[in-house]
């Protein structure tokens, strides 16, 4: 059951992110010193405070990964790396929020290929505001850092000089700009 | 379901072409193993001619892929690695990516060679090389050593390289989804 473990500023309502103004991406070491950063675009995150029990989950399309090369979003969804065909979902549904010195730490399940382990993200949260639209809006900003061999995205060449492909510490980061249900 | 036997080797007696007809004898009923005899007809991968059309023994290729279940793949090993021809093919199966007819498919490597490490290496590159194709990849491997005394009739005459080799063959059978399976009846929530 979820649980706040302190007073928090989590504001009351459900909350959806917003698909324009929200972003999903990871980032990766490869060739040793350069970073890979990739996202995907389709996705919906809910923040549910309605009852003082705030709940942060959502579904991530894995399909949409967007890195800009074809031949490499087809090898993403290989089995090699996500096994689109048989685990078409990332899923994530939080087991405690709360605010430490002004931070949000979000602890939660993160699943990922069907394999669903504990992850730690953390970030900021601001508002709520009133949008342009007239609308209340949240804005969450997380980070977490995973190893994708616990996730069975195993993947990896040596590289002939030394050092491997991709690194196997792969960050995750997510900007939401969630809005008010009515 | 229907398993797709491609050998690496071209020899007339080949072994690996041999350890493939062992493998059709341990298919468990009703699959079955059909050998694809045209590796030596594909041409040389040329994008030239992978085009709206393609060199007809290319296209079998593909087709024979596409139309199989399952893939069992059987390599020699040249100079540490798989041969010329079989990875040739490989590559024109790999086109167009994605979308190809390796993506997603249930795909084995087995090899025997005269040496004593029965392929290894071939095996693991052949595994490399599918796994960037797109290939559901079954982590398995079979080196079958000392191939010129390896056989025993259409068994393998080791025993337990025998039961190994059922026991992928399985193990590949088992990735395949069924290809005539009602579709499942789901409780009510």
């Amino acid at each position: 059951m979820a649980t706040v473990t302190q007073e928090t500023a989590i504001p009351t309502g459900v909350w959806k992110s917003d698909p324009i103004h929200s972003s999903v991406g990871f980032s990766v070491k490869h060739m040793v010193v350069a970073t890979f950063r990739g996202a995907f675009t389709d996705f919906e995150i809910t923040l549910d405070n309605s009852d003082g029990e705030p709940r942060l989950y959502g579904a991530v399309r894995v399909p949409s990964v967007d890195v800009r090369d074809e031949t490499l979003k087809g090898h993403l969804l290989a089995p090699d790396f996500f096994d689109a065909e048989r685990t078409p979902e990332l899923r994530f549904t939080s087991t405690d929020i709360r605010t430490e010195d002004g931070e949000l730490v979000v602890d939660g399940e993160l699943e990922i290929k069907g394999t669903n382990r504990p992850v730690q993200a953390r970030g900021t949260i601001v508002g709520p505001v009133e949008n342009i639209g007239g609308k209340e809006g949240v804005g969450i900003d997380l980070s977490t850092t995973v190893d994708r061999r616990e996730y069975g995205l195993d993947w990896n060449a040596e590289l002939p000089k030394g050092g491997f492909a991709v690194e196997n510490d792969v960050t995750l980061n997510v900007h939401l700009e969630l809005a008010k249900e009515e | 379901m229907r398993v797709l036997g491609i050998s690496g080797s071209l020899r007339r007696d080949s072994h690996n072409t041999r350890l493939l007809r062992v493998a059709a004898q341990v298919v468990p009923p009703p699959h079955e193993l059909e050998l694809f005899d045209g590796l030596k007809d594909v041409p040389p991968y040329d994008e030239d001619d992978d085009r709206d059309s393609v060199p007809a023994a290319a296209q079998r290729l593909r087709d024979a892929i596409a139309d199989a279940d399952a893939v069992l793949i059987a390599t020699p090993e040249y100079n540490s690695s798989l041969p010329g021809q079989l990875k040739n093919a490989l590559d024109w199966a790999s086109r167009p990516f994605p979308g190809n007819a390796l993506q997603n498919k249930p795909v084995a490597v087995i090899g025997a060679s005269t040496g004593m490490f029965g392929a290894v290496w071939a095996q693991a590159e052949a595994r490399k090389v599918l796994g960037a194709t797109g290939a559901r990849v079954v982590d398995v491997e079979l080196p079958v050593p000392h191939a010129e005394e390896a056989f025993a009739g259409d068994r393998l005459a080791d025993a337990e390289l025998h039961e190994n080799l059922a026991r992928i063959v399985d193990e590949l059978t088992a990735q395949a989804p069924p290809t005539a399976a009602p579709e499942p009846v789901r409780a009510a929530a």
